[in-house]
């Protein structure tokens, strides 16, 4: 089961957006990093086991002509093959660091121009996929970029289209041989998800519907989409097909986030009336491919 | 962040503000014939409401403020309050602005500032009662259920509320929560126990801030200061309910508002004398509408007892 451990304090508050808390462990360095973002800056905490705190940096959204300030939407830490990056979304665009958030190698102007004067524009919901980093937007395409081995040599190589709504979350893992195609699913404020593979090419495999709540948070492990909606709800939903398998009346209020301990095989969520529910349950009959 | 914001918080910022004036204003509520000069009476209610809501639903007003533009500040916006609050004959003092204690008195928030959720009650229409996990074969069939203890005590909302103009709202949000008289439930720290008692007691209170401070000024005019021998020398005297809700009040004191503190020892001393004098004169409220003289004086107190 899970044990809680020694509480960090973070020198500010917490903006309430979901999916406001990412996590880097480099256990060959005994080093944990922690990113939450606040209005526009976003605060980079590395802690030593046992929550030792060690270094906290905060980083700021890139300014653009306009007078008000930009808001970043989310902090993420983005692991490649030979690399890790730290990607930073907000109003104006995409920012990507060095893993430290010490030097920034790569900046992204979103280009808002067929958004009406209503329409907020913004990047949103970060992940990484082989030697690409996949980045929603407002608009509801995913931006995809290609990422050298090292250097800032970073290229913008296309643009995916799936959603109509903004992107709330992406979620990756590794392909894994031919069972398992599917190695991305995107999730909108519409509910609507996408499931994608990025070998050879990316390419939308299927559309899992909504049903009229915004789905905050995906995730997606062994070909299973794990998914967390509005109301309450959580669903999994087989990648390649779409079947929904499980459905878990679990929060009294919307779902902010969805985490997945991979190695464990378990996952935790966390919803807006702080209610902690363990899903060992669930996840115990799931495991056996035979069940579908 | 968002253009489509501004509307909602004006409104909502707004109403509230009109449930508060309506409430305090009946609370003065005396009978016309009856009523002395500085004293509202039920037409001075209703003409201070109906000047601020034609005000507040001016129609360039409203076409203004539903254009998609970015939020006010929080300067900005109390500006807006201020001026609209001002379109009647009434006349409000700073701080009746700032401090709100509701939350405090209904127990929705703590001393500490933080928020009580509770773990009961109806849900969002469209959420289900948390704890049930429902599994599906290929075919879409369920195939098992399994419950699981959340904690909580919830229940489904009854029905959707109504989106048209008029309808059940099902929901307590955008009522008066100023409406019933609620006994004020205070923490009886010591020294304050007098003061919460008395405030019990007077559920329309006279407010006449300026005879009261005369008052005040004549006790401590005539009284002799002893030596100091105990631990607390002369007297402390707490405006608010109780002694955490003063802590409250200053910790929630905006740094705009600068005030002097005047030290005023009420010795027999000739001297101290004439100076307590001169001060008691400076406690004249000086802007004064030319309209409803008293009558402003009184809504400073009156607004003061929120």
């Amino acid at each position: 089961m899970f044990r809680r451990e020694r509480s960090i304090s973070l020198r500010g508050s917490a903006a309430a957006l979901c999916n406001n808390l990412s996590v880097l462990q480099l256990p060959a360095h005994n080093l944990t990093y922690f990113g939450v973002v606040h209005g526009p800056s976003a605060q980079i905490l590395s802690a030593a086991p046992e929550g030792v705190p060690l270094a906290q940096r905060h980083l700021h959204a890139k300014e653009g002509a306009g007078v008000s300030p930009s808001l970043i939407t989310q902090v993420h830490w983005c692991v490649l093959p030979f690399r890790v990056l730290l990607v930073l979304t907000s109003h104006r665009g995409i920012q990507m660091y060095e893993s430290d958030g010490s030097i920034m190698v790569y900046w992204h102007a979103l280009d808002s121009g067929d958004a009406s004067p209503v329409q907020a524009v913004f990047a949103r919901g970060i992940a990484a996929s082989g030697h690409f980093i996949c980045v929603g937007t407002w608009s509801g395409r995913v931006l995809v970029f290609d990422i050298p081995a090292k250097g800032p040599n970073i290229v913008l190589s296309e643009e995916l289209a799936g959603h109509q709504t903004a992107v709330t979350d992406i979620a990756t893992e590794p392909a894994q041989g031919q069972d398992c195609v599917a190695d991305m699913v995107t999730a909108d404020d519409s509910g609507l998800l996408c499931v994608w593979r990025s070998r050879p090419e990316f390419t939308l495999l299927i559309r899992i519907p909504g049903f009229g709540v915004p789905c905050p948070s995906v995730q997606l492990w062994q070909g299973i989409v794990a998914a967390s909606y509005g109301n309450g709800q959580v669903r999994l939903y087989e990648a390649t097909t779409g079947t929904l398998h499980v459905q878990i009346n679990a929060h009294a209020r919307a779902i902010c986030a969805l985490d997945l301990a991979p190695e464990a095989g378990k996952g935790t969520w966390t919803g807006h009336c702080s209610l902690y529910i363990s899903c060992q349950d669930v996840w115990t009959p799931i495991l056996p491919p035979c069940f579908f | 962040m968002s253009v489509r914001t501004l509307p909602l918080l004006f409104l909502n910022l707004g109403g509230e503000m009109l449930y508060i004036l309506d409430q305090r204003l009946r609370a003065q509520n005396i009978p016309g014939d009856k009523a002395r000069k500085d004293e509202w009476t039920e037409v001075d209610r209703k003409r201070v409401l109906n000047d601020i809501i034609s005000t507040m639903f001016n129609r360039k007003f409203m076409e203004e403020l539903f254009k998609p533009q970015e939020l006010y500040s929080k300067k900005a916006l109390r500006t807006v309050y201020n001026r609209l609050a001002h379109a009647s004959i009434m006349r409000l003092n700073q701080a009746s602005m700032d401090k709100v204690s509701t939350f405090l008195k209904d127990k929705v928030q703590n001393s500490n500032g933080r928020f009580v959720l509770p773990v009961s009650g109806p849900l969002p229409w469209g959420t289900e009662v948390p704890g049930l996990i429902r599994m599906f074969n290929n075919k879409g069939e369920e195939v098992k259920k399994i419950e699981f203890k959340h904690g909580g005590n919830y229940v489904t909302a009854p029905k959707e509320g109504s989106f048209e103009l008029y309808g059940d709202r099902v929901l307590k949000l955008g009522t008066n929560m100023y409406s019933v008289n609620q006994p004020v439930e205070t923490h009886m720290s010591r020294g304050s126990k007098n003061l919460a008692s008395r405030t019990q007691e007077n559920i329309a209170p006279n407010p006449l801030a300026k005879e009261e401070l005369n008052l005040l000024a004549r006790l401590m005019g005539g009284m002799e200061i002893k030596k100091p021998s105990g631990p607390e020398p002369g007297f402390r005297l707490n405006l608010f309910t109780t002694d955490e809700e003063e802590e409250q009040a200053a910790l929630t004191r905006p740094e705009e508002l600068s005030y002097e503190v005047i030290n005023i020892q009420a010795t027999q001393d000739e001297q101290r004398n004439e100076e307590l004098a001169r001060i008691m004169g400076e406690f004249e409220i000086l802007d004064q509408p030319k309209q409803s003289a008293s009558k402003g004086d009184d809504l400073l107190a009156m607004m003061d007892e929120l």
